[in-house]
């Protein structure tokens, strides 16, 4: 079976980031950048999955040039093979499942999973407008998949308010992967050196087809508003006073 | 196919030319591969090894956890880097390897295991070793199913190591031979499934043997106490009548010196290395700390004195950096112009690690000693805090400790660097006494070059220059004094041993400021001087002051070989007068630069 996997370039998550000072975006200068961790764990499912019922996982990216790095990463942890597709300018998630949509239907795979949101925007949106565009049946917040043996159904579970949910959707289908779904493996040494050897297809989203259109534009980013040191006070009127006349709480 | 035709390599050369920016390879040159690997090593340690700390240093719990972790290393390719692709290995050479130790030093225990496996334990077998025992043993190597051991070390015989006592006798039917004696000090020995042991054969020929843990007699006695790399098991392995099959003896009888120290050069190299990872990891822990302690009401990384430690730590590092991947990228591509599939390539490999001795021994030194001032002074900036083992500089101070004792201690590796350059001469190997008539002539009708040349580090790059002629100045002197003396045993381990200990330390300094110069001027080609504005700082700070520091030495060193005659030494100062070159610069405010940088960037950052 054929697995599509999504994968962001996002700045690593434990960089202290600054925000430009146009406030159009963050600085990314000597910034670390990394595979989205939540589609890293997709990218482990989809290779579990194919070594349990064999097949191809391929992985796909939006960007410009360097999120190569990324889909690098991806193949030196196993995958088959890369999709680039070139894009620079600005878009929303729309826009990306618009264009992930193209990719499906050139690629026809049977799964399609995607991490449930990019830890940079936190949008968390493509995979069901994914799911909308195709008329897939889509599992959110895979925290488990089982493919049934003749691979035409997945059972998925996911984590809810005291206990789990489980359901059953046929392939094709759309997931997006939570985080306790599994621990991602390492990129071993010999598994970097053959994805130098693997192939990366280039495309642009003209010569798949989609629209980019932007329904969201981002205007300002800005820093969240510094904490403030805390006062000591004297006595508990003292904090009922501040309570009401400061805080306005009470 | 055979050898490329390349320049011979001549270890120790760094003294008596200039180098080319073009022979240089800079840690900015890796390729993404590379990096990637070293990234791969980097997770490791975060999510596996460095979470178990306590646990590999509790003594009832240190096998199994240092085995799991080993076999895991040994499954995403960690321990594989050097062993050739035809015996389950990458076959990548030894700047990528390098690249790896540096990440592995950030847990001095773990780093101590997997060393002491894939360097000193696997690669005898690598480059000593026939057809068959490759076959056997380097894709279990490879993969972590078995972990290596090297057994050297005896109770009466450290750096004396070829006096080692351990017997060897061939057994009647000539199928094995019988081992009796104890090897003392031996990393891994604790689960390691094979040892590289060195006996004499019949009491007199040392060599050097496969010995398998399983062999009935082979025993091991109880975990060492250490002061540091708690986690690293340490033991004495106990032989009593060992037989060992004659097909495990490890390169020809009575040539076990040749793998004893030539992977003691790797060894040592590495160490260097490992000694750069180790310090950049303890910059960022003493740098974050710096920023938050508040005193005066001020974060103390604000005070003179503590941004100081910062710029010298930063600028020993650089320096012993852009030495070592100086050195691994000469000896690869030494090893790289070699035809891989001769038969005695391995030997030949082996041959151009024995012919960079001096390097690595001046890497094992001075990395060491580098870590050894950095842990020093980060235990100084954490001030109370620092003293008390919850706090990581702790740990980090015990661990350096023992990379200045192990694989040679520091006054054999010193003693090496100038005996070495001096036998090299003696065999025509390297024109020390030609660069020596050179500079007396130039002393004599004063035509030393003190004018610097245009461009970029020029001041330096004369520097650099001066620092070598006054080395080999010096040395002259020492030579011509006590030519002599120089075969006798009570003066080399006496008087001698004052004059070398400061030959050496004139050696690894100048080595220091030429790889330092170098490897900024390849950052200048590679990256644009606009680029480079942390390194040139770095590079002016640190060759500013060693050459003052290689300038005293030297005065030193003539005031010795004076032996108190007043006008003889006056006739040496006046010679080193005319070599020295001074000028001025703002140590201390190019140090403030450097540290304002360290102190945002909040580590080693160029």
């Amino acid at each position: 079976m054929k697995i599509l996997v999504t994968i962001k370039r996002v700045s690593d998550p434990e960089a202290k980031l600054k925000i430009r000072p146009d406030g159009t975006g963050i600085q990314t200068e000597g910034v670390k950048f990394v595979v989205n961790p939540f589609d890293e764990i997709a990218v482990e499912e989809a290779l579990r999955i194919k070594e349990k019922h064999t097949g191809e996982v391929v992985v796909v990216s939006i960007g410009d040039k360097v999120v190569t790095e990324q889909i690098r990463a991806a193949l030196a942890m196993g995958v088959d093979r890369g999709i680039f597709v070139n894009y620079t300018g600005s878009y929303d998630s729309y826009d990306v499942a618009g264009i992930l949509a193209k990719v499906v239907e050139q690629e026809q795979p049977d799964i399609i999973i995607l991490g449930k949101q990019a830890v940079d925007d936190d949008m968390g949106q493509a995979g069901f407008m994914l799911a909308e565009m195709l008329g897939y049946p889509q599992a959110a917040f895979a925290s488990k998949v089982e493919i049934s043996d003749d691979k035409k159904t997945a059972k998925v579970t996911r984590e809810i308010d005291g206990g789990l949910e489980t359901k059953e959707v046929g392939l094709p289908c759309i997931i997006t992967a939570d985080l306790r779904l599994n621990t991602p493996r390492y990129a071993s040494l010999p598994n970097i050196m053959k994805a130098k050897q693997k192939p990366v297809k280039e495309v642009t989203v003209d010569a798949l087809g989609a629209v980019v259109k932007p329904h969201v534009t981002i205007k300002k980013l800005t820093e969240p508003p510094k904490r403030k040191g805390g006062v000591k006070v004297e006595s508990v009127q003292d904090l009922v006073g501040k309570l009401k006349n400061e805080a306005k709480v009470l | 196919m055979s050898d490329k035709a390349v320049a011979k390599p001549v270890g120790g050369g760094f003294l008596l030319s200039g180098g080319q920016t073009a022979d240089v390879f800079a840690p900015e040159q890796f390729t993404e591969e590379q990096l990637s690997f070293s990234e791969t090593a980097v997770e490791f340690m975060e999510k596996e090894v460095l979470p178990l700390t306590e646990k590999m240093e509790d003594h009832d719990r240190k096998i199994e956890t240092n085995v799991k972790l080993m076999k895991k290393a040994g499954e995403i390719g960690l321990l594989m880097i050097e062993i050739p692709e035809e015996y389950g290995g990458l076959g990548m050479d030894l700047s990528t390897s390098l690249k790896v130790s540096e990440a592995m030093a950030r847990s001095g225990s773990f780093a101590a295991t997997m060393l002491a496996h894939s360097g000193i334990g696997t690669l005898p077998i690598v480059y000593f070793g026939n057809e068959a025992q490759k076959k056997k043993y380097l894709p279990k190597l490879a993969t972590g199913e078995m972990i290596a051991a090297y057994g050297l070390t005896e109770t009466g015989y450290g750096s004396d190591a070829l006096g080692a006592k351990t017997k060897a006798v061939l057994s009647p039917d000539k199928k094995y031979y019988v081992l009796n004696g104890e090897k003392q000090f031996i990393t891994n020995s604790g689960f390691a499934d094979l040892f590289i042991i060195y006996a004499k054969v019949d009491g007199e020929k040392f060599t050097a043997f496969i010995v398998e843990r399983k062999s009935d007699g082979l025993s091991t006695a109880k975990e060492e106490n250490k002061m540091g790399i708690k986690g690293s098991s340490t033991r004495s392995v106990i032989m009593n009548d060992v037989k060992v099959p004659v097909e495990n003896v490890l390169g020809e009888i009575g040539k076990g010196h040749q793998s004893a120290l030539g992977v003691l050069d790797i060894g040592r190299l590495k160490l260097g290395m490992a000694s750069v990872g180790g310090s950049k990891e303890i910059i960022k822990y003493a740098v974050q700390y710096a920023n938050q302690r508040m005193q005066f009401g001020q974060p103390i990384s604000s005070f003179g004195m503590i941004r100081r430690k910062f710029a010298d730590m930063m600028m020993k590092v650089y320096a012993t950096e852009s030495m070592s991947y100086r050195t691994s990228g000469m000896i690869d591509k030494a090893i790289h112009a070699l035809d891989r599939n001769a038969p005695d390539f391995s030997k030949k490999a082996a041959k151009i690690f024995e012919d960079y001795d001096i390097e690595a021994s001046i890497m094992k030194v001075y990395g060491s000693e580098v870590l050894g001032f950095v842990v020093d002074e980060a235990v100084q900036s954490y001030g109370g805090y620092g003293y008390i083992e919850d706090y990581p500089v702790a740990r980090a101070y015990r661990d350096a400790r023992i990379n200045r004792i192990f694989e040679g201690t520091n006054e054999i590796n010193r003693l090496l660097i100038p005996a070495t350059i001096l036998k090299r001469s003696m065999k025509g190997e390297l024109d020390f006494m030609g660069r020596l008539n050179d500079i007396l002539a130039e002393i004599k009708t004063d035509k030393v070059n003190k004018t610097p040349a245009p461009g970029l580090l020029g001041i330096e790059s004369l520097a650099a220059e001066t620092a070598k002629k006054i080395t080999v100045y010096a040395a002259g002197i020492v030579v011509q004094k006590y030519m002599a003396s120089l075969t006798d045993k009570a003066f080399n381990f006496g008087r001698g041993e004052y004059l070398f200990e400061q030959l050496a330390n004139m050696m690894m300094e100048t080595y220091a400021i030429d790889s330092t110069i170098l490897r900024t001027l390849k950052l200048k080609d590679l990256k644009g001087e606009s680029a480079i504005a942390m390194p040139l700082m770095l590079t002016r700070a640190f060759v500013y002051e060693t050459l003052n520091k290689v300038t005293l030495i030297a005065r030193h060193v003539l005031g010795d070989a004076a032996e108190d005659h007043a006008d003889e030494f006056a006739t040496y100062e006046k010679a080193l007068s005319k070599l020295t070159f001074t000028y001025g610069l703002d140590l201390s405010g190019t140090k403030e630069k450097i540290a304002a940088r360290i102190v945002e960037k909040e580590g080693y950052v160029l």
